[in-house]
């Protein structure tokens, strides 16, 4: 028997062992299939920034035909449901116990400035805690209010009109719907859960049982114990990610308008990545406890605030912004955004699989430095 | 019974402390997290790199533009010269926003018609598109009520906006109070969740049992020292939130602290429910997993509970960080008192003391 065979053999071995692992505690099975359909089906439903149906007190002191105009379009609108009061104070009690975010006030004199030469004061009051929903109701009242002003220029034939209109085109995602550029972030924030999940325990385990003495005086090498550890969760992983990916096409109505290999080659690139982070933390503290807190710390909430999942890294502080580099789920994040929403864009997916292939080199290095044949 | 129970905390705390390797887990991860999320979790721009496309060669567009120019948040990245330029624009991220101006833009404006300018935003973060826009219509609604007022024209109307409680719409001032309540969430999580299987895999548990401890005084004895860390790293929290972020706290103390104490009473009768469900250390971590996920991101912290589906706002009442992000907010930003968050304090209460008695029972039938 020559070396190769008995290399090839001794990796089969490792493989053999891991898998029957796997099969016999199905936890890890649970992580790698259930998890995924479990989270992504709560939060692609769970997660929107889309404001709609927003409670809206409207105020109108003394009733008018212009002042029920301006009230009508809003009953008009998809983004509110507007709450008729007669006096200001009536409505600013609403805001207090959280009944509306927000109010809209005609005084008395609003058709009587409308008319003459004045201009009309229209006072928008909004419960601004919250104050990214609170810009966008602003948003939403500002366009009623230019929809409104083009109206009436046209019924009356009056010559006013604004100078400068704004023509807006969202690429990509022309109606803005927030699950598109959600659900494939979920997806980064999904893998790295599971890539570091799978991985962050099983070496630590092995040292605490002593079974890594037990390997140790096998003729199996440090690469193969580790490539044994690694190509079963990765293959668990891909599955996870194969099915996400179904849900977020045919379940969510995410468009996916790149092509699969990409996706699917820099998806094995991230999990590799993920699934070497969980290794070196496993092999460096060799213990579950430690390592499954740093696995939680890890991964988790730096996936999901500094990745431009959901919060713009651009307009992060500079610091913060060098800081983003460090966390892979950031280039996942921009990768899979773009081969969903924008298609092959070849300069965006390139850069950041460069940067996950160095994520990748990385942890393996680590992992590989600190599996050592040695007892100490 | 009170000299074992104080026996057991102190062992407990020392469990948890005495070891460097844990010590530091517990404490350096929530403070740099403090510091870093406060600053990196943000809706606001602040940075907008967009691009022009200008065809127009008369003044209006210039003023126009000057006007991008001069704003803090818009930063101009490249100026160009045909269409055919704007989508790998676009494209390759170099730009959020691509601003074109068509010729007959200064032409229109004089003769009293409306110029359009036609914003193309990056969709792929779809909130941000949307922030984006609202920025520039911010813009162009000063240009346009300036406009007029110079050409001798008169707007019927205009909107005087004003926000209540964080006027100048800071999204910090939003996001740091909920920062106290996942931190706090995390810490007691960690603390308790893999606790008693620790000591089960160990064998530690075992001796623990042939004392002449009860059941409850066990569960008691690993619930208090978590309380009591909690409580301390919470008030460190809200130390920083306070003067590092200078996020106003304009409500009372007292109905902060109460909601805190009930908060971490229903973080740590879930914890230990896992915990004493848990055989070993991989399914507790699991278990901590699969509850603090959802509970984080359900919770209200980044996106609003109001645009969830109906199904998922009532799956959000199990959640008690559901609870303390509203305690937390309406203390800091709109000073509430704590009879206005009564229908916020017992859903808390009420998690907590079915968790601990689920997880007295649990632990009651391992041991037989």
């Amino acid at each position: 028997m020559n070396e190769r065979q008995a290399a090839r053999m001794r990796m089969r071995g490792m493989l053999r062992k891991e898998f029957l692992q796997i099969l016999r505690d199905p936890s890890s099975i649970a992580i790698a299939f259930v998890m995924p359909l479990f989270l992504l089906f709560l939060f692609g439903y769970g997660i929107s920034l889309d404001a709609k149906h927003v409670p809206l007190g409207i105020v109108i002191e003394g009733s008018s035909p212009e002042a029920a105009s301006f009230a009508a379009s809003f009953e008009h609108s998809d983004y509110f449901i507007p709450h008729t009061y007669r006096t200001v104070q009536e409505a600013e009690a609403a805001v207090v116990r959280q009944e509306i975010k927000g109010l809209v006030w005609l005084r008395s004199d609003f058709e009587e400035n409308l008319l003459s030469q004045n201009v009309a004061p229209i006072g928008v009051m909004l419960n601004g805690v919250d104050a990214n929903t609170a810009r966008i109701v602003q948003g939403y009242v500002q366009s009623v209010w230019n929809t409104w002003n083009q109206q009436r220029s046209e019924w009356d034939g009056s010559e006013f009109s604004m100078p400068v209109g704004l023509e807006q085109r969202v690429w990509y995602n022309p109606e803005m719907r927030s699950r598109n550029y959600l659900i494939p972030g979920l997806i980064a924030v999904i893998m790295t859960l599971i890539g570091a999940l799978l991985t962050a325990l099983v070496v630590a385990r092995e040292w605490e049982r002593g079974t890594m003495e037990a390997l140790m005086v096998t003729p199996v090498t440090a690469k193969e114990i580790l490539l044994g550890k690694l190509l079963p969760y990765f293959a668990l992983g891909m599955g996870g990610l194969v099915l996400s990916v179904m849900m977020a096409v045919f379940l969510f109505g995410v468009p996916l308008r790149g092509s699969l290999l990409p996706l699917f080659l820099c998806s094995a690139l991230f999990l590799v990545a993920a699934l070497g982070m969980g290794l070196s933390i496993s092999s460096t503290v060799r213990n579950q406890f430690v390592a499954g807190q740093i696995a939680i710390v890890a991964t988790f909430l730096p996936a999901f605030m500094l990745s431009g999942f959901i919060f713009d890294i651009n307009s992060m502080p500079g610091p913060i912004r060098l800081l983003t580099h460090l966390i892979a789920a950031r280039y996942y994040v921009a990768i899979l955004q773009t081969l969903f929403l924008a298609g092959d864009v070849w300069r965006v997916v390139l850069a950041n699989s460069l940067a996950l292939l160095v994520f990748c080199a990385f942890f393996l290095i680590i992992a590989r430095r600190r599996t050592v044949k040695r007892l100490e | 019974m009170g000299i074992h129970l104080a026996g057991l905390i102190v062992k407990e705390l020392l469990a948890l402390l005495k070891d460097k390797k844990s010590r530091v887990v517990l404490i350096a991860p929530p403070l740099i997290q403090l510091i870093v999320f406060g600053y990196a979790a943000s809706f606001d721009l602040n940075r907008i790199p967009y691009a022009v496309l200008n065809e127009d060669t008369g003044a209006a567009s210039r003023e126009l533009l000057s006007r991008f120019e001069q704003n803090n948040t818009f930063e101009c990245v490249e100026h160009l010269e045909s269409d055919g330029q704007i989508k790998p624009v676009v494209d390759n991220k170099e730009a959020l926003l691509v601003l074109r101006i068509p010729s007959d833009f200064s032409r229109r404006l004089l003769s009293k018609q409306t110029g359009p300018v036609q914003a193309n935003v990056d969709g792929r973060n779809s909130n941000s598109a949307m922030a984006a826009l609202n920025y520039v219509q911010v813009i162009l609604s000063e240009f346009n009520a300036d406009w007029i007022e110079a050409h001798g024209g008169r707007l019927p109307s205009k909107l005087v906006v004003r926000a209540w409680y964080n006027p100048n719409l800071v999204s910090r001032w939003f996001i740091v109070p909920g920062i106290v309540g996942i931190l706090t969430l995390l810490v007691t999580l960690l603390i308790t969740a893999l606790s008693v299987a620790r000591e089960r895999e160990a064998g530690t548990f075992d001796q623990l049992l042939v004392t002449p401890l009860q059941p409850v005084e066990i569960l008691l004895g690993k619930a208090i020292p978590a309380v009591l860390l909690g409580l301390l790293e919470a008030g460190v929290i809200v130390v920083v939130g306070l003067f590092w972020f200078e996020v106003p706290l304009t409500g009372s103390l007292a109905a902060l602290y109460l909601g805190l104490l009930l908060f971490l009473l229903s973080c740590i009768g879930i914890g230990l429910m896992i915990s004493s469900m848990a055989a070993t250390q991989q399914q507790g971590l699991l278990g901590a997993f699969l509850f603090m996920v959802p509970a984080i991101t359900l919770s209200g912290f980044a996106t609003p509970i109001e645009n969830m589906p109906e199904p998922i706002q009532w799956f959000t009442c199990l959640i008690p960080l559901r609870y303390f992000l509203i305690i937390s907010r309406r203390v800091f930003l709109e000073g509430a008192t704590a009879e206005l968050l009564i229908p916020q304090y017992w859903p808390m209460a009420l998690i907590g003391i079915v968790c601990l008695f689920a997880a007295a029972f649990l632990f009651r039938r391992r041991l037989s």
